[in-house]
């Protein structure tokens, strides 16, 4: 299968590994990618909180765009990202009046019918398919990972539409999947705070702090990401937070598509394992695994 | 010759005030076809319809058009009129220029042209009238009661004190539905068992009544007064005619399972009575649990019963009733509990639902009366509820409320706190609905009297960590994020439709909501009645709803069953459909329209080649009128009396010529 691929902003900044896992990844998976050319910013939380038309309309562009490509629809890695692509579909789809808003703002019309897939959705339909097991060459036993899906990932289902959105398992269905082993832990969906990180640093504290100390006491090794801005605030923000909150946290925080990585055996270097705060990499040694 | 008579009604100023009455009497008199035509004040008043009827006979009319006021109004009123001076009524049409005209318009001149167009499609189609007879069909003195809780018990009860026998259909082993599985019931607190079992023991004595438990209705036929039910009896593998009731057997099976009237919170034997007080008291074998069943081996059952009523070779059996009235009385479930994720609900063990917790607070449920953390066995010192657990949130798909758990959730907190005295009762609200008589009061007796403290807000999440169960939400009063550690949460999970109540639904050929729960005709003024006549609804089957609505609904139901079977022949309108023999193609595309299932398939013998053929017939017991059949017969075979084609047509073409006029 070939997608047309939006990396979106992060991705090309404070996200670089998560972007070139998911390459790596994706090339083991047998996904073929080409960038969109001249994508733009999909506007996140930013556009649509201060403009219904333009928070539709940026999207919209990146995706007549792919449109022009011979693709089976969109990939996405970050969770904001893709949370706007397919609310863009959503509303040109259901919303007349905003289509033509849209087809006036751009110059030209949108149908809204370029399918946006996650990459978590990809490497879900991936595990179910004869012959994945033989790709898994690095052992991941023993290592435990709590999946963290945020707000986004999953919400609103009508948007989204897939998995559960208040007890979704697709993540912690492919670290089983990996051979790692999932943990039950209670605060896989809440909020990290998200863009708060911008203007009212005490809540992100908060919030992330919970999320980290919940994994922590659940015993998980690692916690696995699908968002670049969860990302920024679980990790970047760690010694911050242990700081104002006067705990002791050293949880390492990576992206989904590492731990495939990891699986399929990319090295350390390849998948960026080295661009964290919290540095991973005594905790998988202590855990056997060979890196 | 047509000698048809017009009679314009002013309806006081109703209608005179904005249609010129007098010139559309006038302008009416030169129709084809009318011999008389006339204006007066009140046409629906003793001397109305002395003028009509003395018009009848004098001027020897063979048909009238009334223009008046909706024929839902007065139709009858002017039918009998004409009846009374020998005129067949289905000869009588109504003009509606009340409703459809003064009422609607302003502007005189236009209201009084589209008066004069009514009456003239009326004319024209009345023209065309023929004399029609009343439908009488003989009626089956025989109720069926499908479900036997507290809804269908009660609709039983009722019919039967009127010495009309009753049947009732129940799919589990005994009657008595979730009634049975309640402690004391708000706003009263008086013992669910105490006051039901009396019920079910006066319906299951009376010699007027039968009753077919571990059974479901198979297949449904007839009409209203004359229905053909067929009820499968699950194989009971117990023979209940020699079975004593001892209940060696079950004492002595060794494969249990998980009880379903205890909740899954204690387990029952394969060979099981559900609960003490059954109707009957005597046990069935659940055949996929069954040791004997699933391994060949075992039988001890059968070696030790006293009685010799264990038999593993019975079948199925269909048993074939005729019915004159159905009251479907199927009850509700609880939401499944897969849908809540996020509250732990099946994963964490101190998680329970509303029927969970009423196993606990009863005297006979699993634990003797005693409340427990089901982990632990311990009293739980500190209890949360949530409310609307499902319930008024779109995000699962259930719009509605459940009307019943704000009420059972201040009880249980209630009987919570007087158990465990020095307990802590927290309510996770969104409203508090307390529309009943006595049930505000009850809600602040749980406040004031057993200080149970309500949180307005939602539960985003219930999860355990080292062994303690944390709910964490929002009280929206106080602005805050709270979390409170529980020893035990009961979710007030939404009423839901019952299992297969769809399915029952398309056999009675009745209407279902997108919930499953079934309609009723008229939301206000036929509530208990369906849209198929003679099917009655009674109790949560129809909404959601608690024990004094649920049982006036049946004894609703009940007194419509008896209306119905108090004569001995129901008399139907007879604008129905009919088939022409001869025209019909024998394609039944008629069969497959009709929403009522009023196409029957007969035997034809043509009189002109003398070959027989099987044809399309209308079941003028069944047909509604409702003029489905008709589009869909290509060499048009099926026409609907009162209502042809050609009637249907000729008002039309009088009101394109009336057009034709004014342009
Ligand atoms: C936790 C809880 C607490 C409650 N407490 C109170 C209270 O304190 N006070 C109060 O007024 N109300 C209370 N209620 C509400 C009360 O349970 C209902 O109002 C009442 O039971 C409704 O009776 P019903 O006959 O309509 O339905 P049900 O009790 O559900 O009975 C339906 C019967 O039909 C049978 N059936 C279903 N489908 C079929 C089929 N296809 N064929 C044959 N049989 C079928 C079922 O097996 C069942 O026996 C409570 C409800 C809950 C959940
Ligand atoms: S055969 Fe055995 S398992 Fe089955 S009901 Fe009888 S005793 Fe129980
Ligand atoms: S009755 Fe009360 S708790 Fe139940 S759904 Fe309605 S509002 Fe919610």
């Amino acid at each position: 299968m070939k997608f047309a691929f939006y990396p979106g902003c992060s991705l090309e900044s404070s996200a670089k590994e998560y972007k070139e896992s998911t390459l790596l990844a994706a090339e083991s998976l047998g996904l073929e990618l080409e960038e969109i050319p001249d994508w733009i910013c999909c506007g996140s939380t930013p556009a649509h909180m201060s403009d219904e038309l333009l928070g539709i309309a940026l999207p919209a562009y990146s995706l007549l765009l792919a449109k022009q490509m011979d693709t089976d629809g969109v990939l996405v890695t970050c969770a904001s990202c893709y949370s706007r692509l397919k609310a863009a579909n959503h509303a040109i789809l259901n919303d007349g009046t905003m289509k033509k808003k849209v087809a006036e703002a751009l110059g030209e019309e949108y149908d809204g019918g370029v399918p946006v897939r996650h990459m978590l959705e990809l490497t879900s339909d991936a595990i179910a398919q004869p012959g994945f097991d033989e790709k898994i060459t690095r052992k991941l036993s023993g290592l435990k990972v709590a999946s963290y899906y945020g707000c986004l990932l999953v919400r609103p289902p009508e948007i989204t539409g897939f998995d559960d959105p208040e007890d979704p398992q697709s993540l912690d269905r492919l670290v089983a999947a990996l051979g790692a082993e999932p943990v039950d832990w209670r605060y896989k969906v809440e909020c990290c705070g998200a863009a708060l990180a911008f203007s009212q640093v005490d809540i992100v504290r908060k919030l992330s702090g919970e999320i980290l100390q919940d994994a922590k006491d659940t015993e998980a090794d690692v916690v696995i990401v699908a968002c670049p801005l969860c990302h920024s605030n679980l990790d970047l923000r760690q010694r911050n937070i242990e700081k104002y909150l006067g705990i002791d946290l050293e949880v390492p925080v990576l992206y989904f598509t590492q731990l495939l990585g990891l699986a399929f055996g990319y090295s350390a270097a390849e998948l960026g394992l080295g661009k964290h705060e919290i540095n991973p990499v005594p905790v998988l040694r202590k855990r056997g695994i060979n890196i | 010759m047509a000698r048809i008579g017009v009679f314009i009604c002013w309806c006081g100023s109703n209608i005179a005030s904005t249609v010129d009455v007098k010139a559309v009497a006038e302008a009416a008199a030169d129709f084809p076809g009318v011999a008389h035509s006339v204006e007066y004040k009140y046409m629906c008043s003793d001397p109305g319809q002395t003028l009509i009827r003395q018009a009848i006979k004098e001027k020897q009319l063979t048909g009238l058009v009334v223009a008046a006021c909706s024929p839902r109004m007065h139709e009858p009123t002017f039918r009998r009129a004409a009846l009374e001076s020998g005129m067949n009524p289905y000869l009588v049409e109504m003009a509606n220029i009340r409703e459809h005209c003064s009422w609607v318009h302003e502007d005189r001149a236009e209201a009084t042209t589209k008066a004069l167009e009514t009456v003239r499609m009326l004319v024209e189609k009345v023209r065309r009238n023929t004399p029609l007879e009343e439908i009488r069909v003989p009626v089956t003195k025989r109720a069926l009661v499908i479900g036997g809780g507290v809804a269908g018990i009660q609709a039983g009860l009722d019919i039967i004190s009127a010495g009309i026998p009753v049947t009732v259909v129940e799919r589990t082993p005994s009657i008595g539905g979730h009634m049975s599985q309640l402690d004391e019931t708000f706003p009263t607190l008086d013992c669910s068992q105490c006051i039901l079992t009396p019920k079910m023991v006066e319906l299951s004595q009376s010699p007027l009544t039968t009753i077919y438990t571990y059974s479901e209705i198979e297949e449904v036929t007839g009409y209203v007064g004359n229905f053909k039910v067929k009820i499968r009896q699950k194989a009971k593998t117990v023979d209940h005619v020699k079975c004593t009731g001892c209940g060696i057997c079950v004492e002595k099976c060794p494969a249990k399972v998980p009880s379903e009237f205890e909740c899954g919170l204690a387990d029952r034997k394969a060979i099981y009575v559900p609960f003490p007080q059954a109707i009957p008291n005597k046990p069935v074998i659940d055949r996929p649990n069954c040791i004997y069943f699933a391994k060949g081996k075992c039988g001890v059952c059968k070696k030790i019963c006293p009685a010799e009523a264990i038999d593993y070779d019975v079948e199925d059996t269909i048993v074939e009733e005729e019915v004159g009235a159905i009251v479907v009385a199927t009850g509700y479930d609880l939401i499944d509990r897969a849908l809540y994720g996020e509250y732990g609900y099946g994963k964490i063990a101190d998680v329970v639902d509303g029927l969970q917790f009423e196993r606990m607070l009863s005297a006979s449920g699993p634990t003797g009366g005693k409340l427990i953390k089901p982990s632990t066995g311990e009293t739980p010192k500190t209890v949360v509820f949530v409310q609307c657990v499902g319930s008024r949130d779109d995000s699962k798909g259930i719009p509605y409320c459940s009307r019943i758990c704000c009420m059972y959730t201040a009880k249980h907190a209630m009987l919570f706190k007087h158990k465990v005295k020095d307990g802590k009762a927290y309510i996770f609200y969104i409203d508090v609905r307390a529309g009943g008589k006595g049930y505000e009061e009850f809600v602040k007796r749980a406040v004031d009297e057993d200080r149970v403290v309500y949180l307005r807000g939602r539960v985003s999440r219930i999860f355990e960590k080292n062994g303690t169960v944390f709910v964490k939400g929002s009280d929206t009063i106080s602005g805050q994020q709270v979390e409170i550690r529980a020893d035990l949460v009961v979710l007030a999970t939404a009423v839901a439709a019952s299992d297969g109540a769809r399915q029952l639904a398309q056999k009675l050929r009745i209407g279902f909501d997108q919930h499953g729960f079934l309609t009723e005709a008229h939301p206000k003024l036929r509530p208990v009645e369906t849209n198929t006549p003679g099917v009655y609804l009674a109790g949560t089957c129809q909404a959601p709803k608690d024990i004094p609505d649920t049982v006036s609904q049946a004894s609703a139901a009940a007194s419509k069953v008896l209306g119905l079977l108090s004569s001995d022949e129901l008399v139907r309108e007879p604008l129905v459909a009919h088939v022409s023999e001869s025209v019909c193609i024998s394609c039944f595309a008629c069969e497959d329209t009709c929403p009522y299932g009023a196409i029957e398939r007969v035997e034809w013998k043509d009189p002109e080649t003398g070959l027989t053929t099987e044809i399309a017939r209308v079941n003028p017991g069944i047909c509604e009128g409702c003029g489905a059949c008709i589009p869909v017969c290509r060499p048009k075979a099926v026409d609907l009396r009162g209502f042809s084609e050609e009637q249907i047509y000729s008002e039309i073409n009088a009101l394109s010529d009336m057009f034709k006029v004014k342009r």
